[in-house]
């Protein structure tokens, strides 16, 4: 006889439940999919943007879902070397130097088994120059002793302006370089660089025929991709290959106030209050002022946001992807109704805000699903406004601020506020 | 009403600038909202940007994709399955194989003499036809209202190449390379077997001869094959270079959205064999009351037809098969008789029917007679008052393909506007004909990659249930209304790809399935006129 089903009330997903239990075997349809933990190691020479991109990647995973966590082997170098003197200390003969970063290597490997195997972490990033094919070797026996998929990322750059930029970025403001003039720091790096090349042993195409990686060339603009094993690695291969570095802003806003705002009521498709007329005039105005090259904007498909666009007098874009949050059975009711007539869902929502689905309706984390494709081509894109709702903004905010998910639906996005945001170093 | 043509993937619509200064604003910002697609567009008399079904006004320019490789390397699959993926989610997408320009203008294939590279006189008929199919490029991406043509033939030669990317350049055209490279003998031979030994060219052959035949003749490109470059001569192009049939790829220079969307294509598409199941939940209590959507539980037929699911997969014997539901109880019951482990997709959910949900046609006749008249003018277009449209829908399944991609076995237990979707993109189905694809409750579609296509059989499970299937009505059968047809991507059926009389307008195509035919599911119904 088949099981019975129940519907969680929070998530309001079937479940098969045995003796009055949730069974808890059918998986849901989050993000990963993979059985095995995956590692990810980056390589490449110093200031080729691997933390960077470990960092990118790792927000970006944490983001859609799949529990990433990153390790920087430079920063348990300096746990254990309390004072950076110079890049003598990386010079392939400095016997004391080799075996102090060999043994920061296995303690970072450590912690990786630790959060993927005890902590329920899916991805980890090691991050290290990892250049040499023995370093490689070491680690991919690592992962496979512990069940783990390993993919290698290499950065590969030769242009001595975008390493010197990189080095302005980063490596300047580095607690190595705390006491050192910019001129100094600039010099000693470079010499620091200097002693890698020589070991360096490139992902090979025959020597590594076997293993999975993406090389990335000159930022990329080109990408050669082997092996990819499963659905985590080609979404990161998607998405790696989908950022760039080209300065640029970002602004989120909501749409103006609405008339339903006016009465306290939760979604519909009002339109504009007179107020809201206001903010979409002064949005112009501020847009205006701010003198941007070739901005795109983007817009639900929802009234509000379109009449705030209309004010501006630039082409816009309606995506239905971005409107906002479906509250089901809800929709239109002010919180006190809902409250009345729902008093468990309005309980349960404040248990889990992020994971609460309205009867009939949405979910923040259905929101971030939806919303990746967004994710996608703002990576993609250059300037963009997109005028949003609450809910959305909060999901898009919390990707570009990596902030996780008990926090998401309580971040602060305010009507007729505009937020600015620029990528900066590693943020 | 405009529109810009739109050509991005995807539901979002492109809306220009009312041309005022910012601050004069006379209207204030005065919508409409589009009684089909519920689109809300601004309503002052602004100019209509000319809404010709030929190319995009301001959008990214057309693209040429241009398949690279000696012959039986995959080209024309890669061209077909890609060209289908396109139109399916909403890029109007078409097929050009230089090959077939060629059967055209020599009727007989008389043997691999006429590839040799000192064969002066077809080198003449084989440029003519290169020549041609670039013509028929242009008029596709300039006048018929295509956003992409792809290009198959060999391309194997720098002259060859630099000849197109001129013609590209003239127009205005991107152009984005496809290269596939193989030396593994294995799959050469598998490929052979597989689509040339059938070509017309071989019709009056048996299999040795056409093989000994066919190896001569990629023989007759291997000396002037001069690969894509990326590292120098070719540094600047736009290429994706697929190597031993996707275990390598080597990509330069994306340049914008579409070519990142067909590179992530490429690289999760297979060739193993497998087989993908479709089928919807069991009868549901609602299904019984003709109510739709909603979220029953499965009657008592609908029970029966779960167990009896659960025999058939167990008699199908598969590898591995993996079992995907909705979110909805009525399908996750059903998955629940077959006792393998079930992943559910809350994007396989169905259709969103806003107000109408879980009332029964003739109460939607009665309380919404317009949404209901709407609705069957413009099926795929139409979406419920705060619900979806059948475009809303491939939109979000989207994903779905491409997992299914990259799967081998799997069954996808669904619903049916959902299941249309997914059979349209397998059996290249147009999004005219999408909503109305019969799928049947307590039926399976056992679908298998062969040739070029797709395979389709239909097993029924024998267990009685409601019909819920309704046809399109006699008053649409005309074809859609032209006021009605919104410009930006009308997803089409990939265009025949043979030679034929030009195409006077692309609405008034007839959709073929890429399907070998004989293939076409007992339930499909064949075409209708017009079409």
């Amino acid at each position: 006889p088949a099981r019975e089903l129940t519907q969680n009330p929070l998530h309001k997903t079937w479940e098969p439940y045995d003796n009055g239990l949730p069974a808890g075997h059918s998986a849901q349809r989050g993000v990963c999919m993979t059985n095995c933990p995956t590692l990810i190691v980056m390589v490449g020479l110093p200031a080729r943007g691997k933390t960077y991109i470990s960092k990118k990647l790792t927000r970006y995973l944490n983001w859609i879902g799949v529990p990433t966590k990153e390790f920087n082997v430079g920063q348990y170098r300096r746990a254990l070397v309390k004072k950076y003197k110079s890049f003598e200390f990386f010079l392939p003969d400095n016997e004391e130097g080799l075996k102090i970063r060999k043994q920061c290597a296995l303690a970072a490997l450590n912690d990786v088994r630790q959060y993927l195997s005890e902590e329920n972490g899916h991805v980890a990033v090691f991050d290290a120059t990892n250049t040499t094919r023995e370093r490689r070797e070491t680690i991919y026996k690592f992962g496979e002793e512990n069940g783990y998929k390993t993919f290698f990322v290499e950065s590969v750059c030769v242009d001595p302006e975008v390493i010197a930029a990189n080095i302005v970025q980063v490596k300047l403001g580095s607690p190595d370089y705390v006491d050192c003039s910019n001129d100094e720091a600039t010099e000693d790096f470079m010499k620091r660089i200097e002693c890698y090349k020589n070991s360096y042993e490139t992902l090979d195409e025959t020597f590594d025929k076997d293993l999975s990686y993406i090389k990335i060339m000159d930022v990329g603009r080109s990408y050669l991709v082997n092996r990819v094993m499963d659905h985590i690695q080609s979404r990161i291969v998607y998405y790696l290959m989908n950022i760039h570095v080209t300065p640029r802003s970002i602004y989120l806003c909501r749409h103006g106030e609405s008339e339903l705002n006016l009465k306290g009521r939760i979604g519909g498709d009002p339109g504009l209050s007179v107020r809201g007329k206001e903010f979409a005039k002064s949005l112009a105005q501020f847009i205006n002022e701010q003198n941007i090259k070739d901005l795109k904007v983007w817009t639900s498909q929802m009234k509000r946001t379109i009449q705030t666009a209309e004010a501006l007098g630039v082409p816009y874009e309606q995506w239905k992807v971005l409107n906002e949050i479906d509250a089901g059975v809800c929709e239109e009711m002010t919180y006190e109704e809902i409250q009345e007539n729902y008093p468990l869902e309005f309980a349960l929502r404040d248990q889990d805000k992020y994971r609460y689905r309205y009867p009939k309706g949405e979910s923040y984390e259905d929101l971030v699903q939806r919303l990746e494709p967004v994710i996608m081509e703002l990576e993609r894109q250059e300037n963009v406004l997109v005028i949003c709702h609450q809910a959305v903004m909060r999901c898009l905010l919390a990707y570009f601020l990596d902030k996780p998910a008990e926090q998401l639906p309580y971040l602060k996005c305010p009507l007729h506020t505009v937020l600015k945001l620029t990528p900066v170093a590693y943020g | 009403l405009f529109f810009l043509f739109n050509s991005l993937p995807r539901n979002r619509i492109k809306v220009d600038a009312q041309r005022k200064k910012p601050f004069v604003l006379k209207m204030p910002m005065e919508l409409t909202q589009s009684r089909i697609q519920k689109i809300w567009l601004p309503n002052d008399n602004r100019p209509a940007l000319p809404r010709r079904s030929c190319g995009p006004q301001l959008a990214n320019s057309p693209t040429v994709i241009v398949m690279v490789g000696l012959p039986a390397r995959g080209k024309t699959y890669i061209s077909k399955k890609l060209t289908r993926y396109l139109n399916w989610i909403g890029v109007p997408t078409k097929v050009f194989n230089v090959g077939e320009y060629r059967r055209e203008a020599v009727k007989h294939y008389s043997s691999y003499d006429f590839f040799r590279p000192d064969n002066e006189e077809a080198m003449k008929v084989r440029k003519q036809c290169a020549l041609a199919a670039l013509r028929d490029v242009k008029l596709y991406l300039t006048e018929e209202g295509g956003q992409i043509a792809v290009f198959d033939a060999t391309n194997t030669t720098r002259e060859r190449r630099g000849m197109i990317l001129n013609f590209a350049k003239e127009n205005g055209f991107k152009v984005f390379f496809i290269e596939s490279v193989c030396n593994d003998p294995t799959v050469v031979a598998t490929n052979v077997m597989e689509v040339k030994l059938s070509s017309p060219d071989y019709r009056d052959c048996n299999s040795t001869d056409a093989m000994e035949d066919f190896m001569k003749r990629i023989n007759c490109y291997q000396a002037s094959y001069q690969p894509l470059d990326p590292d120098n001569y070719d540094r600047e192009l736009s290429l994706i270079k697929v190597i031993d049939v996707g275990r390598r790829f080597l990509v330069n220079r994306v340049q914008d959205h579409i070519q990142s969307r067909i590179v992530y294509y490429l690289m999760n598409i297979h060739v193993q064999p497998r087989t993908i199941y479709l089928c919807r939940h069991g009868e549901s209590d609602f299904n019984l009351k003709g109510k739709i959507g909603g979220d029953s539980g499965l009657s008592n037929r609908g029970k029966k037809f779960a167990l009896a699911l659960n025999k058939f997969v167990e008699e199908q014997n598969l590898k591995d098969l993996k079992v995907w539901t909705s979110q909805l109880k009525r399908t996750i019951q059903t998955a629940e008789a077959l006792q393998l482990p079930y992943e559910q997709w809350k994007a396989l959910n169905e259709i969103d029917a806003g107000v109408c949900e879980e009332m029964t046609y003739e109460e939607i006749r009665e309380q919404y007679p317009e949404e209901f008249a709407l609705r069957d003018q413009d099926k795929y277009y139409y979406r419920y008052p705060s619900g979806e449209s059948y475009q809303d829908l491939v939109q979000r399944l989207e994903p779905v393909i491409m997992e299914l991609e990259r799967q081998e076995n799997v069954l996808v237990i669904c619903h049916q506007a959902v299941m249309r979707c997914l059979l349209a993109y397998f059996l290249d189905k147009s999004a005219d004909e999408m909503p109305y694809l019969k799928c049947p409750l307590h039926a399976v579609l056992k679908l298998t990659p062969v040739a070029y296509g797709c395979r389709v059989e239909s097993i029924s499970l024998n267990i009685e249930a409601v019909n819920t299937h309704r046809e399109r009505p006699e008053e649409a059968k005309k074809g859609p209304n032209p006021l009605m047809r919104r410009n930006s991507v009308i997803p089409l059926a990939s265009p025949e790809p043979t030679k034929k009389p030009r195409i006077n307008s692309f609405e008034e195509h007839v959709a073929v399935s890429s399907a070998l035919p004989g293939c076409v599911p007992q339930e499909v119904p064949t075409q209708l006129p017009g079409q």
